[in-house]
């Protein structure tokens, strides 16, 4: 039988709150009232600026705990000498199905990389499943296949679960929440916090794929692409890589809002500066094709089996062997160094030479009209 | 990625960058017209590479920025209706109308859908006859036409609940303003390589011929903007004025015939009102009276739906190219793309947003 874990603590995600902002929360007693006439936005699950809003308005000054206020991807709690990564995601991905992958393995894969990016050996997973009124049986037989070639493929139990129906109209054929527990490696700690000036930035891969995949398959956005979803399991990647150096201050994978929204955390919450090398960041041919036709920035378009490592300076090359010598990682780079200059902002040594901010978005990426 | 990488190639740009400082013997004022040209500089920091060797401002062609805020308050009007489906470019659903955007009346339970194209406004409206589909139409002359052929198809179809909104506004009277201006500084202009793709070259010559000013013709990726930039210095340096086409692999002299046709069986020219700026005399597109029963405005009488912009904001002389965005007091403190205050800081083509985007590192806020 798994432990019952019994604990308050939550993981959320969304991360751009500083250190410095979440410690003058703490002293809110209640949930601060937003203006009456404001409503949630899609934006505000975009994991950009709005997102960042809501967490600070809304729910850390009611939920806030020492645990929950790291804002890190996954919540670090001890039990009996034992370190365990608690976190739990909800995947509402519309189309179920695309090129790639599929509601059911993204469910899987991105519960396992939260756990994963805090150093964990992921072990368990629960699952729960809002199903649609309507929904074809297929569907869900299909979905729930997925679910279990994942988990099987990555090696974890789903232990627990949970149905429900709604009505017709109150949800969008499934919705899957999954949370996951895993046991922290011994003498790992990774934090957003801990990056330091001179470190050095690595991604273990192609960025925007899954994004692409996505879009390209929304109504009213047909155009052919030969991209697939990057949806992937990464314990197995961060297992190689902290095989080959103990010096990574920060693990991250690059979900919504893209590496610009990652790295703007990042930043923040460490209280640095970023200086990425525009030509040295890998994005496939196709997807920057897509991206100039939808007038759309890679750097903000999601990934789901991409990770972001921040490492100290004499660990970079080690890093880099160690990702590029694993099939997930075999197109890493390393993209850019951390800075003791322009705290806080993310700056990028465009192809010109010149620089340029890369900013975090207010809300959902919009295409330009001309 | 062929045909662009080229137009991105860093020692081309040096190259061009190098003869434009070696050339230019005194800090030229040149104004790149659209916005699209505004985000590229930006982005590729291309004023870092002239130094002082040109003083860059930036013109009024962010169509999103410069739609009036009535306009706006009446999509927000229309948005609300429970009748109506609006549709619109992306990029508007943000911008500010005088209480409240479009993206929070979708969240209040407006239907305000998303498109690339008019035609899927018209596809709407066509599987759906129990609502009023109506398309913001906004844009330059680029966008022009393909809202035309919008109207052109409606009408073929017989559709009688599809109307567009329109805001469209033309380049060479903005410039004709701008240069009557008496503080006016711009010694050189880049023209809008996609608006010259429709309409030629022909306007701007007029425009040569009344201010004896030199027009470029550019695109929109660096080096066409390099090279833009270089070709008005060398008209500068030599003492010329005329029209030159940088952006030959688009722009022909006599532009796009068809779609010129499109736009004239469709649109009448007006005096039009731009945000941050005013009324600019025969500066906008309106439906011709035949195709009335698509107008939106008198489809529904918008005509109540009036409003004031905030005054302490300097878009006027941001979008006119007197001042530059970083003049302003309240640039990145009281005005921000999340706060803005004006036109020109609404849309991520915008001078100031495009500043603030990209640029901020480097200004002392």
């Amino acid at each position: 039988m798994p432990p019952t874990i019994n604990t308050n603590a939550i993981s959320l995600h969304s991360e751009a709150v500083s250190n410095d902002e979440s410690k003058d929360l703490a002293a809110f007693s209640c949930p601060v009232p937003l203006p009456a006439r404001e409503r949630i936005l899609l934006g505000h699950g975009s994991g950009g600026k709005l997102s960042a809003d809501l967490l600070r308005d809304v729910f850390l000054p009611a939920l806030s705990n020492p645990v929950l206020d790291r804002l890190e991807d996954q919540a670090v709690v001890g039990l009996d000498g034992i370190r365990l990564a608690i976190t739990t995601d909800s995947f509402v991905v519309k189309p179920l199905f695309f090129r790639g992958g599929d509601i059911g393995s993204l469910a899987v894969h991105g519960t396992i990389n939260d756990l994963a990016m805090g150093g964990a050996v992921p072990l368990w997973l629960s699952a729960a499943f809002i199903l649609e009124e309507g929904l074809p049986f297929d569907t869900l037989r299909r979905v729930v296949t997925s679910v279990q070639q994942a988990a099987a493929k990555a090696g974890v139990q789903i232990i627990t679960g949970d149905t429900k129906v709604v009505e017709k109209g109150s949800a969008d054929g499934i919705f899957i929440n999954t949370t996951g527990i895993g046991r922290v490696r011994d003498g790992v700690s990774f934090s957003a916090s801990q990056a330091r000036p001179g470190d050095v930035i690595l991604v273990s891969g192609y960025l925007g794929d899954h994004g692409i995949a996505i879009l390209a398959e929304r109504e009213g956005l047909q155009f052919e692409t030969q991209v697939n979803s990057d949806s992937a399991a990464l314990h197995t990647l961060v297992a190689q890589l902290l095989e080959a150096t103990h010096e990574v201050r920060c693990l991250r994978d690059p979900t919504r809002g893209g590496l610009s929204s990652t790295l703007n955390e990042i930043a923040a919450s460490s209280k640095v500066g970023m200086e990425l090398v525009e030509t040295s960041i890998p994005v496939r041919e196709e997807v920057r094709g897509a991206c100039e036709m939808l007038g759309l920035d890679p750097m903000y378009v999601a990934n789901e089996g991409k990770l972001v490592a921040v490492v100290a300076p004499l660990a970079a090359q080690d890093a880099l062997r160690a990702l590029q010598g694993h099939p997930l990682g075999k197109d890493a780079a390393i993209i850019g160094r951390v800075t003791a200059e322009h705290p806080r902002m993310v700056v990028m040594r465009t192809s010109l030479g010149t620089t340029r901010i890369v900013d975090m978005l207010a809300g959902d990426q919009l295409p330009r009209i001309c | 990625m062929k045909y662009l990488d080229e137009y991105r190639d860093a020692r081309i740009a040096h190259a061009l960058a190098a003869e434009i400082r070696q050339r230019s013997t005194r800090p030229w004022v040149i104004m790149e017209i659209c916005g699209g040209q505004t985000h590229t500089l930006m982005r590729y920091g291309i004023d870092e590479l002239l130094g002082d060797s040109v003083d860059l401002v930036h013109g009024p062609g962010c169509p999103v920025c410069v739609t009036p805020l009535e306009t706006i308050d009446r999509a927000i009007y229309l948005a609300r209706r429970p009748d109506v489906t609006l549709v619109s470019y992306g990029d508007m659903l943000r911008v500010p109308g005088s209480d409240t955007d479009l993206f929070h009346v979708k969240a209040e339970g407006g239907d305000v859908r998303i498109v690339y194209s008019p035609t899927d406004a018209v596809e709407l409206a066509r599987a759906h006859p129990d609502r009023k589909v109506v398309f913001f139409a906004i844009g330059f002359e680029t966008t022009a036409p393909a809202h035309a052929m919008g109207v052109l198809r409606a009408d073929r179809l017989g559709l009688k609940n599809f109307s567009l909104l329109v805001s469209h506004v033309l380049v060479p009277p903005a410039i004709r303003t701008l240069l009557r201006s008496p503080n006016n500084r711009v010694q050189g202009f880049i023209a809008p390589g996609h608006v010259c793709t429709v309409v030629g070259c022909r306007e701007y010559e007029d425009l040569i011929l009344e201010f004896r000013v030199p027009i470029v013709v550019g695109g929109f990726e660096p080096v066409d903007l390099l090279e833009a930039i270089r070709m008005l210095v060398i008209q500068l340096e030599e003492g010329r004025a005329q029209i030159e086409n940088q952006y030959v692999r688009s722009v022909h002299y006599e532009g796009n015939r068809p779609a010129q046709e499109a736009i004239a069986r469709v649109f009448e020219v007006a005096d039009r009102k731009w945000r941050g700026i005013g009324s600019i005399p025969g500066s906008g597109l309106f439906l011709k009276e035949k195709y009335a029963a698509f107008d939106a405005e008198r489809v529904f009488d918008l005509t109540d739906i009036c409003a004031q912009e905030p005054a302490e904001c300097i878009s006027a002389e941001v979008l006119l190219g007197h001042k530059k965005p970083t003049d302003c007091t309240a640039f990145g403190t009281r005005c921000t793309p999340d706060k803005p205050l004006g036109a020109p800081m609404v849309s991520s083509e915008g001078a100031c947003a495009a500043y603030y985007q990209y640029k901020r590192h480097l200004v002392t806020l």
